[in-house]
């Protein structure tokens, strides 16, 4: 009872004294006056990719300034967008996973794997390069599968489950490729589409390779569905307050399965990139590929607590973290410090990311 | 009492959770048009009730009719799909997704043709359109941008964006928990009068409330639940806030109203 029998008529009054001086509007926005402050948290709270943007800019912008138009050529950018090719593929797959208030550590793991089993299944097999690389594309969407099985049907946390399967891919894939490269020159004599994402068009001196392009289409696809279709809304609600999400009638652990089955399958849409990019098939690649890409969503403005962050917010990340090394390392900095600055910016970006989650 | 004025009806529902009886052959009238305060002590069994009527919960015996027609829901979707829409206490909306988006969440409308059935590409202007429509047929129309993030808004705001997603979408029944429990006095009176508002668009207001004031205001009868069953309807015109409290807390014997109450 929140009325004390006595007291409820008096309070009934009183309710109705202050309830007669409530004139306005019922959902009215009082002209407020913002400080700065409020006024910056409202821009970044609003547009969550404009901070990595503006970080990106500055860094630019301050590499030019410091390195010059080495920095700045052409041919420097698109090797930067190369370098980030394999990151920002893997990227895609971990920001729809963090946006439903997960992590993914096997991202790196079913990429190797699938990389090997594209490579074997062309090169040992003999199969036609298209049809291994449809059986990559389709065991990646089989690990995803099982990843995501065990998030919902088990009910167990991603974090664990992710990190049980990365020791379990990367197992197979040792087992698998019983830990032997695939040499350039095979994959080139037999499976040539293999190596297609490593083939560079030449553009105003810029070297594009149709990885890069892919990842770019990659992006542009993924943005597509999470912007403009019901699944995409779905994922983001999913992320944000389950409860909520089911009591409006979605089916989360169908939107999660989903969320786990895509980002397999672009697991290995990495894998093809990544083969054509270092040109051999090795079961050792990709090593630290599962916490770069969390790097990259992170720092692109991605909240690990889920429901908030932009897809292309992800390629900002990915391309600060590849300005970075790029910069420091023409700037002759020795590599720890690429290491060093990396690691505080994924803190800047999360210390930022508490603050715009305050409403 | 006429049936045929009942659009939602509850006969001796049963629901026992191991040696814990929650409804003990409780029923329930809802007229067309009204607003029915539901009142109980903590523990007397109006949640389980409203779970039953919501689809949240499946009674274990009873019958409930839905324009004189027995149903069975399954499922909250299953009460969603018949017209009968809930706001829940913790509101159900997604705190970072805007207000149309809130509003159409999960029964989004996609464009016509093939960019709708191929690339099911979502219709956005029509969702906001529609979202604006439907916001000021609520007098709610003041909140400008209607792809503003709902965690942005006040608690009446939010809980304005929730009423109207219901009202939006109910054909014959809205049903609201709490719906002023986190508010202030100012917001709660225009949640009231939204209440009122939805009530004169046509609809059915079941109002779950545990502040006797909003209760007496806005109800046309209340149905007070105690010990797993009705145990009387009441109308604020001819009882007052110490009886309901009385036959809510067992003090008054709820026989002598009874009759009188059900008769009109």
């Amino acid at each position: 009872m929140a009325t004390p029998l006595s007291a409820s008529k008096q309070e009934a009054a009183q309710h109705e004294l202050v309830a007669a001086s409530a004139t306005g509007n019922f959902a009215s926005f009082e002209a407020e006056k913002l400080s700065f402050m409020e006024r910056a948290h409202r821009f970044f709270h609003q547009h969550p990719t404009a901070a990595p943007a503006i970080v990106l800019l500055l860094a630019i912008a301050a590499f030019s300034f410091i390195i010059g138009d080495r920095f700045l050529h052409p041919y420097n950018m698109s090797l930067i967008l190369q370098q980030v090719t394999i990151i920002g593929i893997l990227g895609i797959a971990q920001t729809l996973i963090i946006l439903t208030a997960g992590i993914d550590l096997s991202v790196g793991a079913i990429m190797v794997l699938t990389s090997v089993i594209m490579g074997r299944m062309a090169i040992d097999i003999g199969l036609p390069p298209f049809a291994a690389l449809g059986i990559g594309l389709f065991a990646g969407a089989v690990c995803g599968y099982i990843n995501g099985l065990l998030v919902t049907f088990f009910r167990l946390p991603p974090f664990i489950v992710t990190l049980g399967t990365w020791n379990i891919f990367f197992a197979l894939n040792l087992w698998y490729s019983k830990s032997e490269t695939i040499r350039s020159q095979a994959i080139d004599s037999v499976a040539p589409l293999l190596h297609w994402t490593g083939h560079t068009v030449e553009f105003f001196g810029a070297k594009l390779s149709y990885g890069s392009l892919l990842m770019l289409a990659l992006f542009l696809l993924v943005w597509y569905l999470l912007n403009w279709t019901a699944w995409g809304r779905h994922v983001y609600a999913t992320g944000d307050d389950p409860a909520a999400a089911r009591l409006a009638g979605i089916r989360t652990d169908r939107v999660l399965l989903s969320v786990y089955v895509a980002a397999g399958i672009i697991c290995a849409i990495g894998a093809w990139a990544l083969i054509g990019r270092i040109g051999s098939v090795s079961p050792q690649a990709g090593m630290m590929a599962n916490l770069d890409s969390i790097t990259a969503v992170v720092i692109g403005g991605c909240s690990l607590f889920g429901g908030r962050g932009a897809i292309f917010g992800t390629l900002i990340g990915a391309l600060v973290v590849g300005v970075f090394r790029n910069g420091l390392a023409l700037a002759g900095v020795d590599v720890l410090w690429q290491e060093f600055t990396v690691g505080l910016l994924i803190i800047v970006a999360v210390g930022m990311d508490q603050w715009i989650r305050k409403v | 009492m006429n049936n045929i004025t009942n659009v939602l009806e509850g006969r001796n529902l049963v629901k026992r959770y191991g040696s814990v009886t929650a409804m003990d052959g409780a029923d329930f009238d809802l007229r067309r048009g009204e607003i029915l305060a539901v009142i109980g002590d903590n523990g007397a069994g109006k949640s389980s009730l409203i779970k039953a009527l919501s689809g949240a919960m499946i009674p274990d015996s009873g019958v409930i009719k839905l324009d004189g027609n027995p149903i069975s829901f399954k499922s909250p979707m299953d009460a969603r799909n018949s017209g009968i829409e809930t706001v829940y206490q913790n509101l159900a909306v997604s705190p970072s997704l805007g207000i149309a988006n809130n509003l159409f969440l999960g029964r989004e409308r996609r464009r016509p043709g093939i960019l709708g059935s191929v690339f099911r590409m979502l219709d956005r202007k029509a969702m906001e359109d529609e979202a604006k429509e439907k916001l000021s047929e609520l007098g709610l129309l003041t909140i400008q941008n209607i792809n503003q993030a709902v965690e942005t808004l006040s608690g009446g705001q939010r809980q304005g964006v929730a009423v109207a997603r219901a009202a939006a979408f109910a054909k014959h029944v809205v049903i609201m928990d709490e719906p002023t429990a986190a508010l202030g006095v100012k917001e709660s009176r225009r949640v009231l009068n939204l209440i009122k508002d939805v009530r004169d668009r046509g609809l059915s207001v079941v109002l779950i409330s545990h502040n006797m004031p909003h209760v007496f205001e806005v109800a046309d009868r209340i149905h007070i639940h105690r010990l797993g069953k009705r145990v009387a309807i009441i109308k604020p015109s001819t009882h007052t806030m110490n009886d309901a409290v009385s036959i809510m807390t067992g003090a008054m014997n709820p026989e002598d109203h009874q009759a009188g109450a059900f008769a009109d």
